[in-house]
């Protein structure tokens, strides 16, 4: 056998076995399983009609003197009271929850006055849906038809669809499910490239710690080893991927049969399939990035240090992802698109919101696997150089000396 | 004990170095050396710390690659295959904590494409001899660190090399196990494997050495037999202790006390042999009587000092 391939079997193995990788791995499916029953059960208790037994009862103070009808809205009673004396020793005896004045200024002005004995941040949406058809109603009593009257109270209810190019109606997807895919696909892809990667720098930087690197070496080149390791790990880090898109595809299906919120739910083809592309290519482009640094360091404790100078890098997509799925076609998205580091992330994450058009994935795909052959080729002569020296780590002008002797 | 009776070593050649430079950011660390290992010999490969020893070493098993000369092992240039035929022990050396002896023995070996079941079958039968078989599926981790070094050595040899370069082997090792390497060494040289040995340590080259390579900064100071160079180096002195009167021996120049022994000073014409029968003739009784010959340290010494 190639003596790559036997460190890659050696290395994949030896990856595979560890603790930390397989509760990683596993950590995933049983989280989304958990995830999918939890749901399920909230779901299950939360009745279909909000119907309390008893009605919610507001009461109201209205120096106007138009509200006095259809105080029966969405369940709750509006309960009118004389003076605010009244309504408020009504709030402290918890006969309410609150109360409305309606200023004797109100039809001037809009302005309305909730006192309400908890703290509210906000007026909560339902609440004010009730308000509102309350006002509306008695506003318009006497003005027009009650069916006019029901659509001032509702006036749309939208059916989104989109138009192909051929003129074909497609419905939208459930927004939510469509957007939480390719986001979670994202994080999926960003903790496993760097997991890897993590995996390769901590194993070089030990071999060289444990000084079972020269041992090594008196079997395979440092390009045979590097390549070993790049092989195995990835093929570890490639598995890790699979089994979690298997288990996000498994996992959303039930989620989606059964929860409301993730109708639709489905992962396409063509997202696994570019989130391994993506996988590849940055894990290809970090690992070897890696390996080159944990080969510097004098302890893995120090590789890793420096080693984060690179997964900052990578989570720049992430900081910004309010950012790229709210404005995919962003010139900070696109340009994020085609830089090597941030790549593989900032597409997962424009996908979540819109499709990308070709020639933005073949130009990032290209400089992508152009950056890993550099990278490879720098990386190589570093680590050759690097895996040798005991002792003190190399200044950058060393390192930039050993890419050019070597 | 490196006498001539000791040297086996055919006239092949097993390593074949010339005219090798190799500089670091400007500094040479190995200039201009030349020398070869002949089959079946203990060759060894002398100098202080940071005379070039392990970048000589290094270059031979191509980890690095030399500026410029020639570098042939089993007389072929260098390529990937040779380093089958090779076992290293390197100076800075160790092994996998988190996984077990048969483990380690597995994955080295087939690293130098080495049959997997022979390696198997060699490896209990080295763990055997050395009394470790029951060890075979514990972790490195788990073992002493005179088991870990003995394990160290196993991995050097699983895989039957024709040539074995040990880088400083004895550093570090406790004197039970210097022994027991030593005794490992003279089994591999038994079954005509060539080794060579790179220490510092003068007293190691000359208990187990049959030729030497000295260098000093990075060049070669001292090179060939090594019983030759030490009758090279020879004081024109013999060590003499007794009882009786031996002044007036012709030929005897000069003496100095060293307390329990004399050593004798002769000129330029007279042999050990000759004193020693001129002692017999005048009846004095002799303890021992030795030629001096100067330790591979004084020799050392004096090279280094004459060239500076």
């Amino acid at each position: 056998m190639n003596k790559s391939l036997i460190i890659a079997k050696h290395e994949f193995v030896v990856t595979v076995k560890r603790m930390g990788f397989i509760i990683l791995t596993l950590s995933f499916p049983v989280l989304g399983l958990g995830g999918v029953w939890v749901s399920q059960l909230i779901q299950g208790r939360q009745p279909t009609l909000p119907a309390p037994a008893v009605a919610t009862k507001f009461g109201y103070v209205d120096e106007t003197g138009k509200f006095n009808d259809y105080r029966n809205q969405l369940g709750a009673v509006f309960v009118p009271y004389q003076s605010e004396d009244e309504a408020k020793r009504a709030v402290l005896d918890r006969q309410i929850d609150k109360y409305f004045l309606i200023p004797s200024d109100y039809l001037a002005t809009g302005g309305i006055i909730q006192y309400s004995a908890e703290r509210e941040l906000e007026v909560p949406e339902l609440t004010q849906k009730r308000l509102s058809n309350f006002l509306l109603s008695n506003l318009l009593a006497n003005e027009t038809s009650p069916q006019i009257i029901e659509r001032a109270k509702t006036p749309f209810l939208i059916t989104s669809l989109t138009l192909g190019e051929t003129g074909q109606v497609t419905e939208n997807p459930n927004p939510f499910a469509s957007f939480i895919v390719p986001y979670f696909f994202g994080i999926l892809l960003a903790i496993s490239i760097f997991t890897s990667a993590g995996f390769l720098l901590q194993g070089v930087a030990e071999e060289k710690e444990n000084r079972v690197m020269e041992i090594l070496l008196s079997s395979v080149s440092a390009r045979q080893l590097l390549t070993g390791k790049v092989l195995g790990l990835g093929s570890a880090g490639l598995l890790q991927l699979l089994i979690w898109a298997t288990s996000a595809r498994v996992v959303g299906q039930m989620a989606s049969i059964s929860l409301d919120f993730a109708k639709g739910l489905n992962i396409s083809t063509s997202i696994v399939v570019l989130g391994v592309v993506y996988f590849l290519l940055g894990y290809l482009l970090f690992g070897v990035l890696m390996a080159a640094i944990g080969s510097l360091g004098a302890s893995a404790r120090e590789s890793q240090q420096l080693a984060s100078i690179f997964s900052i890098t990578a989570v720049v997509p992430l900081m910004l992802s309010a950012l790229i799925i709210e404005n995919p076609n962003h010139i900070v998205a696109r340009v994020l698109t085609i830089i090597p580091f941030t790549a593989p992330i900032t597409v997962m994450e424009r996908l979540a919101a819109t499709d990308i058009a070709p020639w933005e994935l073949i130009v990032s795909v290209t400089v992508l696997a152009a950056s890993v052959v550099g990278a490879m080729i720098l990386a190589g002569k570093v680590f050759r150089m690097g895996i040798l020296m005991y002792g003190k780590r190399p200044s950058l002008r060393e390192i930039i000396r050993y890419i050019r002797e070597a | 004990m490196c006498g001539k009776e000791r040297i086996v070593a055919s006239d092949r050649k097993t390593v074949e170095v010339s005219r090798v430079y190799k500089s670091f950011g400007g500094t040479t660390v190995v200039k201009d050396i030349s020398f070869e290992v002949r089959a079946g010999e203990i060759f060894g490969l002398v100098g202080p710390n940071g005379a070039g020893k392990t970048t000589t070493i290094r270059m031979l098993m191509d980890i690095i690659k030399a500026d410029s000369g020639e570098v042939k092992i089993l007389s072929e240039v260098l390529h990937e295959s040779t380093k089958n035929r090779i076992g290293y022990l390197p100076e800075e050396r160790g092994l996998y904590r988190k996984i077990t002896i048969s483990e380690t023995l597995d994955y080295l070996s087939a690293l130098k494409g080495f049959d997997r079941g022979l390696a198997r079958e060699r490896g209990r039968e080295l763990l055997q001899r050395l009394g470790m078989l029951q060890h075979q599926r514990k972790k490195i981790d788990e073992l002493s660190k005179g088991m870990g070094q003995i394990i160290q050595f196993l991995v050097t040899v699983i895989h039957d090399p024709d040539l074995v370069i040990l880088d400083e082997p004895f550093a570090s090792l406790d004197p039970v196990n210097v022994k027991l390497i030593k005794e490992l060494i003279f089994e591999l040289k038994g079954r005509g494997k060539t080794i060579i040995l790179s220490t510092h340590m003068m007293n190691e080259v000359e208990e187990l050495c049959d030729r030497i390579l000295m260098i000093d900064r990075g060049q070669a100071v001292l090179y060939g037999n090594l019983a030759e160079i030490k009758s090279r180096y020879r004081n024109n002195s013999v060590l003499f202790e007794g009882e009786g009167n031996w002044n007036g021996i012709e030929g005897v120049v000069g003496s100095k006390d060293h307390g329990k022994y004399t050593e004798l000073f002769l000129d330029g014409h007279t042999t050990p042999q000759e004193v020693l029968a001129a002692l017999m003739r005048k009846g004095v009784r002799i303890d021992r009587f030795e030629v001096s010959t100067p330790s591979l340290n004084e020799i050392f010494i004096q090279v280094v000092e004459g060239e500076r």
